[in-house]
């Protein structure tokens, strides 16, 4: 078995996980942020019900992806930190101010307009956070980001920012709040999983615009995403069932089988991300760093590997339990499901 | 400021921070833990309260300690790449299984604060032990890693490049042992004092409240024995780093010239220029005594080692001594405590022990961030000891003045932030308590 395969792999599979449970979180922030209408209060009650006893478990994921890589691929976790350090530096401050605003908000015993301001800093830090992450990705691909001999950023600290990674950043946005809003569609009752639902079908359009955008834009930005989007063997197949994932969450919004539109709205935020490293692959930074070329001796990766087996061991009966605890409610209450 | 001051006050700024919130999750879950016990053995109702109220305010600081926590996980890449392309082959293994502690901890402590009412009494006691036990293997990864950039191990250096790489070798090099103890118990006493001096504080106010008496009672005993405990682990790991640092100890000493019968200095000013210690309490022989457990042992001073190769002894030396006097005095305080609690054969309430306990809450905290100093900055000039020198680590990226600023802002208000919402949460427990007191018999 190949074990640098193996190993980005897993990484690329723990980004899924984050994209499906901590993204889903920042798109709850980010309908705290856009929660208008009568039931304003709910709305936003729901979302800190949702994600209040999760978030940080969901995170995890993400401190994960870091792990792997600089266990498993050192000198791209250098390189792209070199790179990236802008955007970083902000998805960090995004990152602290949503976590410690969020938890202000639920502990703070100072009054409505503490709690106002909490609210606001939660949710506009639910925004700053995707969208660098989703331009963190896309500048990856772009072939953009290089190092001078002396490991030195060439082209300046702001080489990352572009039409492309602007519309990759868009994307997550927007893909993070479709899957939030689809996940709450399950959980909410009455007229406020009307309001969800009408969001959730909102955030569906602006994910296929956004979408659109980046892959128009990789065609004169990012030729390597642009071949695996369209002149590969596994191109087309791919496309389709993403398209028919997309189209099968809308069907199942509009026909109110939620359960199912949360199924299918995963599966489509899986497959972009597989998507996106497939086409990528085998750069980790595009044009100059490889998962061969930066990967660690194979007995590091041997061992990370059978690191990674055996945390999933206890990861996931783990999971499974704060799941049971805290969703099951949720599930049965489905009259399609 | 230089670039590479910048980074280093960055990073150091960052986990100086972190560690606070990191040693509350090492230590706190265990103290709500034996609250619940307690409560389960003896039916109080203050320590079914004493767990809700902890529960609640320990949900605020886990949440500081993650993202805190996240943001050194990225730092160490975005200003210690040529660290981490160097390191990350052969130390990455414990930080991607303190991943796996970081799930189990926030995934049970999500239950036991959240799934009270909703999990089996025994799954929520389980996920409230399975949150200490994962709190304390998240410290032991995490000081594995560290203990290596002390006594680098588990590969062979080739023309700049590692080598011969052995995860496993450089997981458990010389003295990680008794690095992940020291870390360990700190983080217990650390806390302990810190809970203790803040009922001690609403006790003295409020006489004989049981709330505030039932959570003094359950804390207490593990601050004392962290605390007697500590000195003896601090000795295992100053005579480890007499071995495997000897120029670390001769900075954290203010020992200059090698020599046997080496006294012990309390207090002074080491003086690079004049080579000396002045101002200093000398014990004869201590030093020998202490390091080797032998008065005739030779001790090596600062100038068997080129000067190039020298942390600051100042800055070391203060820094240790603040960690002892703390430690011996925290120390003898739980001495004290325990004798007059054998004596009365209850928890000792007299005013001036209050009274001292309020005033060592913080000590614990001091002594923790000065041992971490000690270990940092008695490291230098190396990020890896004797293998990669810190100014060769760092990132090239410039500008770094914009984060340290940025970062520096985000800590403060983060801190005052916490501490009033903590404050908040305490004034209304004694607010209730007090209204509690007035109906209850
Ligand atoms: C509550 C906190 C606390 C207290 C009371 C003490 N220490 Fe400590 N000490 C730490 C908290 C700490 C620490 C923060 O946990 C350090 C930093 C890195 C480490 O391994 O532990 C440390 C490091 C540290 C080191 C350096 C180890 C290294 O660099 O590898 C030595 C030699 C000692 N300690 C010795 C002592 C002695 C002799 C004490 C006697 C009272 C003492 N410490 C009390
Ligand atoms: C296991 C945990 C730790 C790791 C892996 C670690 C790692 C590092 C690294 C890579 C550096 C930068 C290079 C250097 O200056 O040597 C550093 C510096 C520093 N660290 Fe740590 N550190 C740890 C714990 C701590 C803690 C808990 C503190 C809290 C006080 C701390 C304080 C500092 C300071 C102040 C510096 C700057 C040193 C200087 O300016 O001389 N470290 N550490
Ligand atoms: C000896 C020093 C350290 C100790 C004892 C320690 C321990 C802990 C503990 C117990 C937690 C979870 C509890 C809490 O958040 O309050 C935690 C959180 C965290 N620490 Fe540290 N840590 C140390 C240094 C570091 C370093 C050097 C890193 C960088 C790699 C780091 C990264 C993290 C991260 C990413 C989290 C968040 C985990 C989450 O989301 O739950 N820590 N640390």
């Amino acid at each position: 078995m190949n074990l640098q395969l193996a190993v980005g792999a897993t990484a690329l599979l723990a980004l899924v996980a984050y994209a499906l449970s901590g993204g889903a979180d920042l798109g709850g922030g980010i309908w705290d942020l856009l929660a208008s209408g009568p039931r304003k209060r709910e709305q936003r009650a729901l979302v800190e019900q949702a994600i209040g006893p999760i978030w940080e478990a969901n995170h995890v994921w993400l401190i994960l992806v870091v792990t792997v890589l600089f266990t498993g691929f050192p000198p791209a976790f250098a390189a792209i930190s070199t790179t990236l350090f802008v955007p970083l530096t902000v998805l960090l401050v995004g990152i602290v101010l949503r976590g410690a605003a969020f938890t202000f908000r639920a502990y703070d015993e100072g009054g409505v307009a503490v709690e106002r301001r909490w609210g606001l800093i939660f949710s506009m830090s639910s925004v700053l956070a995707p969208l660098m992450l989703g331009a963190i990705v896309g500048a990856l691909s772009s072939g953009r980001l290089r190092l001078g001999p002396a490991g030195e950023p060439l082209g300046g600290s702001m080489a990352w920012l572009s039409w492309f990674s602007a519309a990759t950043g868009l994307l997550a946005t927007a893909l993070f709040a479709f899957l939030a809003a689809v996940y709450l569609t399950v959980e909410a009752r009455g007229e406020l999983l009307e309001d969800f639902r009408r969001r959730a079908i909102a955030a569906g359009v602006a994910t296929f615009l956004a979408a659109a955008t980046a892959a128009g834009l990789s065609w004169r930005e990012s030729p390597l995403v642009f071949e695996g989007l369209t002149a590969r063997a596994w191109s087309l197949p791919l496309h389709a069932v993403t398209g028919m994932a997309a189209v099968g969450a809308f069907w199942a919004l509009v026909t109110r089988r939620f359960v199912l539109a949360r199924f299918l709205a995963a599966a489509q935020a899986t497959l972009i991300v597989l998507g996106w490293g497939a086409s990528q692959y085998p750069y980790l930074l595009v044009p100059d760093v490889t998962l061969a070329s930066a990967a660690a001796p194979p007995r590091t990766l041997a061992l990370l590997l059978g690191a990674l087996g055996l945390g999933a061991l206890t990861l996931i009966p783990s999971l499974w339990l704060l799941f049971r605890v805290f969703k099951r409610r949720a599930r049965v209450a489905d009259p399609h499901g | 400021m230089t670039h590479l001051l910048a980074a280093r006050w960055l990073f150091g700024m960052s986990l100086a921070f972190h560690i606070v919130f990191a040693a509350i999750g090492v230590a706190m879950p265990l103290l709500m833990v034996i609250a619940e016990l307690r409560w389960r053995r003896t039916g109080e109702p203050a320590a079914l309260e004493l767990s809700r109220r902890w529960a609640k305010g320990v949900a605020v600081l886990f949440a500081v300690g993650a993202v805190s926590g996240t943001v050194i996980s990225f730092e160490l890449g975005l200003l210690w790449p040529r660290f981490m392309a160097f390191a990350g082959p052969i130390i990455g293994m414990p930080f991607s299984l303190e991943g796996f502690a970081f799930f189990a901890e926030a995934i049970f402590l999500g239950i036991f604060l959240y799934g009270r009412d909703r999990v089996s009494p025994r799954l929520h006691l389980a996920s409230g032990i399975l949150v200490a036990v994962a709190g304390a293997a998240s410290a032991f990864f995490v000081t594995l890693a560290n203990a290596w950039m002390n006594h680098p191990a588990g590969f062979q250096l080739l023309a700049g490049q590692a080598g011969e790489i052995d995860p496993v070798a450089a997981m458990f090099p010389a003295g990680w042992g008794e690095q992940v103890l020291h870390v360990l118990i700190s983080s217990y006493a650390a806390t302990a004092f810190a809970v203790a001096g803040i009922h001690a504080f609403h006790l003295r106010r409020t006489p004989g409240d049981p709330f505030h008496r039932t959570a003094l009672a359950t804390v207490l005993p593990v601050a004392m024995a962290a605390a007697l405990l500590q000195p003896i682990s601090g000795d295992l790991s100053a005579r480890r780093i007499a071995v495997t640092q000897p120029v670390k100890l001769a900075a954290l000493e203010g020992h200059f010239k090698t020599q046997r019968r080496a006294p012990l200095r309390v207090g002074g000013f080491p003086d690079v220029a004049t080579g000396t210690t002045p101002g200093a309490i000398e014990l004869p022989a201590g030093l020998s005594l202490l390091a080797f457990h032998d008065p005739d042992a030779e001790v090596r001073g600062l100038e068997d080692f080129p000067r190039e190769r020298w942390p600051d002894p100042l800055k070391v030396h203060l820094a240790f001594e603040v960690m002892v006097a703390l430690g011996s005095g925290l120390a003898a305080l739980s001495l004290t405590a325990g004798v007059l609690w054998w004596r009365r054969r209850s928890l000792p309430t007299q005013p001036a022990l209050l009274r001292a306990l309020t005033w060592a809450a913080p000590a614990g905290f001091l002594a923790l961030e000065a041992g971490w100093l000690v270990t940092e900055w008695g490291r230098q000039p190396f990020v890896v000891w004797g293998v990669l020198r810190t100014a060769d680590a760092v990132t090239p990226v410039g500008g770094l003045e914009v984060p340290l600023v940025t970062f520096a802002v985000l800590y403060v208000f983060l801190a005052l932030v916490t501490a009033t919402v903590l404050r908040r949460m305490i004034r209304q427990t004694s607010a209730a308590g007090r209204s509690a007191r007035g109906w209850s018999p």
